[in-house]
């Protein structure tokens, strides 16, 4: 495993050890989907991308968007909800996007992001690039109609878009098991498009199989989909810590732990770097909490500023 | 100036834009074969790069018009029936509509989201004759509803070039009619309402298909009663300020809508009129009955706006505003 690699998947797991704390001291409102565990998915896959290439992400997208070259500083600030952030404060976690990197932005719904994806491949072929759109689901996002939808249209038109399903095991708490029939690679290859089963705890494999299908999309060979198993060892969301819930044990997540991407990673590195690395990405992340707590919040008559390009203003609520 | 009729009007919009940019194309389906009638020409000239036909996945083809314009291009979808867009409510409301906010001003969606034939077509039943305009204006999204072949035109061009999603509904009642359109026709602003006949006694609001109601009970009462016609073309953003200047001085309104009752444009436009105008009689609404469209053609009609009731609507705010 080479130093950024490791680097950028070490970040993407400090960043959200520290996002949890900040959500535990209520200076993240809300919740937010962590992805830890999951890092070696992200960075395998968006290493191989330029940034010039889009991709959509997930309510889990912290790590796309770190994976894909955000700033943490803007992500942090747009979590804490100030004007320095990404999105404003207008997004939060799960909208948030760096349009000019590429990043069409976590999302809300399940899937629902996986049709601009499309939208977008389309728009690089008929234009004459050799750009690529990656989209990002889960195996939960893998029973969505409309990810379905774009699976048939990508493989009917040869689309260069990268379907990496992350599969770690749950939509939520149902398990794989009790939601999904048959293989998920099984569905890719009804539309007759190229599948590959790969280990979502290997960073290199991940980058291996994602350099092969970005490949072949560049070339026009059509969409590729990726089935990265891999695994979350923190809740479904920040929240779930209080709730006591019994859909999975603690020797499941210690036994997907062992296999910890980022731990493989240290092994096969100089200790020395590996002391490095851990400072920059502290010292990193110690500058982006500065610089998002010392960003103002948003003036409560801004809270419509946004809504249309052409400077329309919303209706007020309120008679007068 | 050339007589057309209303749908090729809307189809010379389309086609005057794509060949002004090379960045729209439209989508949907059957438009290679203009089965609606809207694309007829329009492969033949630009080719299958601008005009896809799409497979029945109508939630996907909304999204993959929200990834074109967040790559740069322009999108006008067309939806072959109005009820398809319930199926993509979520693409467009909870999507397209509030990504530009979501991104804090990153995201531009030039999206049209088009439906030639909205409304009953006599005898399509319950799931092909809705209305739903009343659902994207409760969500702010931009829409519009043309009662002219001018405005159609107009308002196509100015949907294309907007940088927001906007819906377009041609309502199905609508298409029949002919009217003129310049030579070199100019786009119709979004957000601009038109008065199509001046009176003195009685504002009556009437959109899409049913302007041509109002119009013709206005020319039948017209030793009776002195009717202005109010046509809003675009029902998000509201021209209130039209609205103002017209009930300001007929001081009587009368609202004809074809959503239903229930938390319908007419209730937003009446509602408004009670906190903010001066209104000698009570206001009075004309809808659809809160229901579903039945199949056989008595019962159609029987839910739907008719003349006859706009007619003793407005006799009946006359007759309150004199007593």
């Amino acid at each position: 495993v080479n130093e950024d690699l490791y680097h950028t998947m070490l970040l993407i797991r400090r960043f959200e050890e520290r996002v949890v704390d900040l959500v535990n001291a209520n200076e993240i409102a809300g919740v937010t989907h962590e992805y830890v565990g999951q890092e070696a998915v992200a960075v395998g896959v968006c290493t191989s991308l330029r940034s010039d290439d889009v991709i959509t992400s997930t309510h889990r997208g912290h790590g796309h968007l770190i994976a894909k070259g955000a700033d943490v500083g803007g992500m942090m600030a747009e979590l804490l909800g100030r004007v320095d952030g990404l999105n404003r404060g207008r997004g939060g976690s799960m909208h948030i996007a760096d349009l000019g990197i590429g990043i069409y932005g976590a999302n809300g719904i399940v899937a629902a992001g996986a049709p601009f994806a499309a939208g977008a491949a389309w728009s690089f072929r008929v234009a004459g690039s050799d750009r690529a759109a990656v989209t990002f689901f889960g195996d939960g996002g893998a029973n969505q109609g409309i990810l379905h939808e774009t699976m048939n249209v990508a493989a009917l038109w040869g689309l260069p878009l990268v379907f990496v399903c992350e599969n770690n095991g749950y939509a939520v708490t149902l398990s794989q098991e009790r939601s999904t029939a048959g293989s998920l690679a099984d569905r890719a290859a009804a539309y007759g498009m190229a599948a590959e089963d790969v280990d979502g705890m290997n960073v290199d494999s991940v980058f291996e199989a994602a350099s092969r299908a970005v490949g072949r999309a560049r070339k026009g060979g059509g969409p590729t989909f990726l089935e990265c198993r891999t695994y979350r060892y923190f809740g479904h969301h920040t929240a779930e810590r209080t709730m006591k819930l019994t859909y999975r044990s603690d020797e499941e997540i210690e036994r997907w732990r062992l296999r910890d991407p980022i731990v493989a990673a240290q092994a096969s590195l100089d200790p020395g770097v590996v002391q490095r690395i851990r400072a920059e990405v502290e010292s990193q992340l110690d500058d982006a909490i500065a610089f998002a707590r010392k960003s103002p919040r948003p003036e409560p008559a801004d809270a419509v500023e946004y809504v249309y390009a052409s400077g329309l203003t919303p209706r007020s609520g309120v008679s007068g | 100036m050339t007589a057309v009729r209303y749908l090729p009007a809307v189809g010379r919009a389309l086609r005057d834009e794509m060949a002004a940019d090379p960045n729209v194309f439209v989508i949907g389906e059957d438009v290679r074969e203009s089965l609606r009638g809207v694309t007829r020409g329009l492969l033949e000239e630009f080719g299958p790069d601008r005009v896809l036909d799409m497979p029945i996945s109508e939630q996907m083809f909304t999204g993959f018009a929200t990834g074109a314009a967040l790559a740069g291009r322009r999108c006008v979808v067309e939806y072959q029936i109005p009820a398809l867009l319930y199926i993509s409510f979520e693409q467009i409301v909870n999507q397209a509509q509030k990504l530009r906010l979501m991104t804090g001003g990153q995201a531009t969606v030039p999206v049209v989201y088009l439906v030639p034939g909205s409304g009953a077509r006599a005898g399509l039943a319950a799931q092909h004759s809705d209305h739903p305009y009343s659902f994207f204006l409760h969500a702010g999204v931009k829409t519009v509803l043309p009662s002219t072949p001018a405005d159609a035109y107009g308002l196509m061009l100015s949907a294309i070039r907007d940088d927001d999603p906007v819906l377009y509904f041609a309502p199905a009642a609508a298409l029949p009619v002919r009217g003129e359109l310049p030579n070199d026709p100019e786009p119709v602003p979004i957000g601009s309402a038109r008065i199509h006949r001046s009176g003195t006694d009685v504002t009556v609001v009437a959109v899409g298909h049913l302007v041509h109601d109002a119009l013709a009970v206005a020319e039948e009462l017209e030793h009776e009663v002195s009717i202005e016609v109010f046509d809003p073309r675009t029902l998000y953003p509201f021209d209130w300020e039209l609205l103002r200047e017209s009930v300001g001085h007929t001081r009587r309104l009368v609202v004809v809508d074809d959503s239903n009752r229930t938390c319908g444009l007419a209730a937003e436009i009446v509602a408004t009129a009670a906190e903010e105008m001066e209104l000698e009689a009570r206001p009075r609404r004309i809808t659809r009955t809160d229901a579903p469209v039945a199949f056989a053609l008595e019962l159609e009609r029987a839910v739907l706006p008719s003349r006859d009731q706009i007619v003793a609507a407005v006799r009946a705010a006359v007759a309150e505003g004199r007593s």
